[in-house]
């Protein structure tokens, strides 16, 4: 019996959860699955609330692949998830922040997402009226006599989202990063509630607008599961030619910016070009640069444009063309090698134990795309292989990406091969399901695994719907990684991250 | 290197003709500001970009206005890293509680004369986040804001047509 069945058969199954199970345990049992992430039996794919129980979802390579256990919170505590496994401790603190279901014995008590500023404590479990004066934060700092701290943000120099770091520095090395978020907290977890599914999925494309296709997707994902919806096949299609430009503009973002940051600005000016290029195709295809509301729960809203049909080949050309002259470049400026080899490295341990997505766990040796497994349609029909890269450097998650847009390319390729004809929604109005139905889905955005997990009410509203950015566990990892280096190379690993603050903040 | 040097020598650029600017930006601006100002201001501006909450897809299009097609900086418009440095702020996002402090921060830091420009469906008016219980609502609700770039996001080329309109009016 493998360690998530052995789970399973210990809770009592929640018959509206689809496609994966959901058992409802008992503290002891919790404890039990808390202790065998900590061991590395599975992996956390996320820790949530919905203000009367905290769920857990899980993910080991063997069948069931993907568990959920819940623990009912009448007491509004639960047993730590963080106290032996740390990469639960800022979703902890923002259930806590919320919902005011609190994680007993927690190794940091502090907000995280509350700064104090909302007029009241967990505005979405019993609120209770406070002045919005403002919360201190308490960084944790690092103390001997040559230190000395850096404050950073939250507005930043550049055009990036807002968030703080404090630097604790000797002399140019940094001895800590220390981050603070939150500061672009809208409440996308109250908004849902009660939404229709409409403008549930809208909010949902705007959780982390770099992803809006990747959240969009997971999302309908999820919808689709709990209401038991067939997805039309050229619907599933469509939604991975998305995924994939999506994939493919931000990757050229991303190589450009580390560039950039590195003073390089010649490969800078070039993706920028390569990214534009990606953007107009996306727009002549589907009526939106970024795709937004492209994704809808029960298909796609619309259908690709014969001029886009068109203008993919001439894109792909293109790219083809011009992107190998770019890495070539990349790969023999020694100036340029000299600022990403070696620098903020994150240990392949460390990736492992924080389950980091995307091309952070890539870059850092750990083989897991959510394309491949679980795995979801149209991409277990289609050929492509993971990019996978040893080193952890800024040097590693440059070539992840660059290895992912030649991917990206022959996925795309394969796409419209066998593009299937046919209608692009099932149901013009998704039908009420009648009794509250939940679903889970997991989609690969190019940043790594977004989660959505949502409970559809009787009437076919929204009850309740939480959505889990990669960001979520690869923060904490840039705290690590910029260990040791120089403050100047801090944009330079934080780039090469590229976490997103507007899907953690939520 | 020197190929890829020596072709952008030789191919034409890739950039395209300015837009016009939008009537309805000239139309908001003109009940706005002064024409003084403008005038001291003159026709070189340097922007703070500001994110006050937003989902960063507006960020994404305004990152686009420096790539080679809109070349932002052949209008005098450019960005800058400190409010100190600006005369316009571009503010996105619906504004959240925990951002509004930051935001007022850097307008009081912002040297006079200064223009607001609020961009995207959200920093109108909180669009899609407005009531909630983390959001204060448009930009207008914290400083006051001079002209409104509509789109969620807008377009580069929207963006282009209002940012003119603050140079050309
Ligand atoms: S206007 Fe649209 S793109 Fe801009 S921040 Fe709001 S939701 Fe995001």
């Amino acid at each position: 019996m493998t360690f998530l069945s052995a789970l399973e058969s210990k809770g009592s199954r929640v018959a509206a959860q689809r496609p994966w199970p959901r058992v409802v345990v008992d503290a002891p049992t919790w404890r039990q699955a808390v202790i065998g992430l900590a061991a590395g039996e599975a992996t956390l794919l996320g820790l949530w609330s919905d203000g009367e129980a905290v769920h857990l979802a899980l993910h080991a390579p063997e069948p069931p692949q993907l568990l959920i256990t819940s623990l009912p919170c009448p007491a509004r505590r639960f047993p730590s998830v963080a106290i032996a496994h740390p990469p639960a401790l800022r979703l902890e603190r923002a259930i806590y922040d919320l919902y005011g279901l609190e994680p007993e014995d927690a190794p940091d008590k502090r907000p995280w997402l509350d700064h104090g500023r909302w007029g009241m404590r967990h505005p979405l479990g019993v609120p209770e009226p406070v002045p919005a004066e403002g919360d201190t934060y308490a960084f944790h700092g690092a103390v001997g006599p040559a230190l000395h701290q850096i404050p950073v943000g939250p507005v930043h120099a550049g055009i990036i989202e807002p968030g703080h770091f404090r630097f604790s520095c000797n002399g140019e090395a940094v001895v800590r990063l220390e981050e603070r978020l939150g500061y672009v907290h809208k409440g996308i977890d109250g908004l849902m509630r009660g939404a229709s599914l409409d403008r549930a999925a809208k909010l949902a494309g705007r959780t982390s607008g770099d992803s809006t296709v990747a959240y969009a997707t997971a999302f309908a994902g999820a919808v689709e599961a709990a209401l038991g919806l067939d997805t039309p096949p050229r619907a599933l299609f469509l939604r991975a030619l998305m995924g994939e430009l999506e994939r493919l503009a931000n990757h050229f973002g991303d190589i450009g910016a580390i560039c950039n940051d590195a003073s390089f600005s010649l490969i800078h000016a070039h993706c920028g070009i390569l990214r534009e290029h990606v953007l107009r195709v996306a727009d002549v295809g589907f009526g939106h640069r970024l795709m937004m509301d492209c994704v809808v729960p029960g298909g796609t809203a619309v259908d690709l444009a014969a001029a886009g049909a068109q203008a993919i080949p001439t894109l792909m050309r293109t790219i083809r063309r011009r992107f190998p002259e770019l890495v070539e470049l990349y790969d023999s400026s020694a100036s340029l090698q000299n600022r990403t080899i070696t620098t903020g490295t994150l240990k392949q341990p460390l990736a492992r134990q924080f389950g980091a997505g995307g091309f952070v766990g890539r870059g850092s040796g750990r083989a897991f795309d959510a394309r491949k497994l679980p795995g979801y349609p149209p991409y277990d029909d289609l050929r492509f292989e993971m990019v996978v890269r040893q080193n952890g450097d800024v040097d590693a998650r440059v070539w992840v990406r660059i290895g992912e847009i030649a991917q990206s390319l022959a996925l795309i390729e394969q796409i419209l091969e066998r593009l299937p004809p046919g209608p692009i929604r099932a149901h013009e109005d998704l039908p009420a399901p009648g009794q509250a139905r939940e679903g889970l889905a997991l989609v690969e955005g190019f940043r790594g695994d977004v989660l959505a997990w949502v409970r559809v009410a009787g009437n076919g509203t929204v009850a309740h719907c939480h959505l889990r950015d990669p960001s979520w566990f690869q923060w904490p990892l840039l705290e690590a990684a910029i260990e040791g280096n120089i403050v100047a190379d801090f944009p330079l690993c934080n780039k090469s991250f590229n976490c997103s603050y507007s899907g953690h903040d939520l | 290197m020197r190929k890829l040097l020596l072709e952008s020598l030789l191919k034409a650029p890739l950039t395209e003709a300015p837009p016009s600017p939008d009537d309805g930006a000239l139309a908001e601006l003109a009940q706005s500001l002064e024409r003084a100002s403008r005038r001291r201001l003159g026709r070189s501006l340097a922007i703070r970009e500001v994110d006050a909450g937003s989902c960063n897809g507006c960020e994404l299009e305004i990152h686009a206005l420096n790539n080679a097609f809109y070349d932002l900086e052949r209008f005098g418009l450019k960005f800058v890293a400190s409010p100190r440095h600006a005369d316009v702020l571009l503010v996105t996002g619906p504004v959240t509680r925990n951002m509004r402090e930051a935001l007022e921060r850097t307008y009081a830091a912002t040297p006079d004369p200064k223009w607001v420009v609020a961009v995207g469906d959200c920093a109108l008016d909180g669009g899609l986040f407005s009531g909630s219980y983390g959001v204060v609502g448009g930009v207008s609700a914290v400083v006051p804001v001079d002209l409104h770039i509509r789109g969620c996001p807008p377009k580069p080329n929207a963006l282009l047509k209002g940012l003119i309109a603050l140079v050309d009016g």
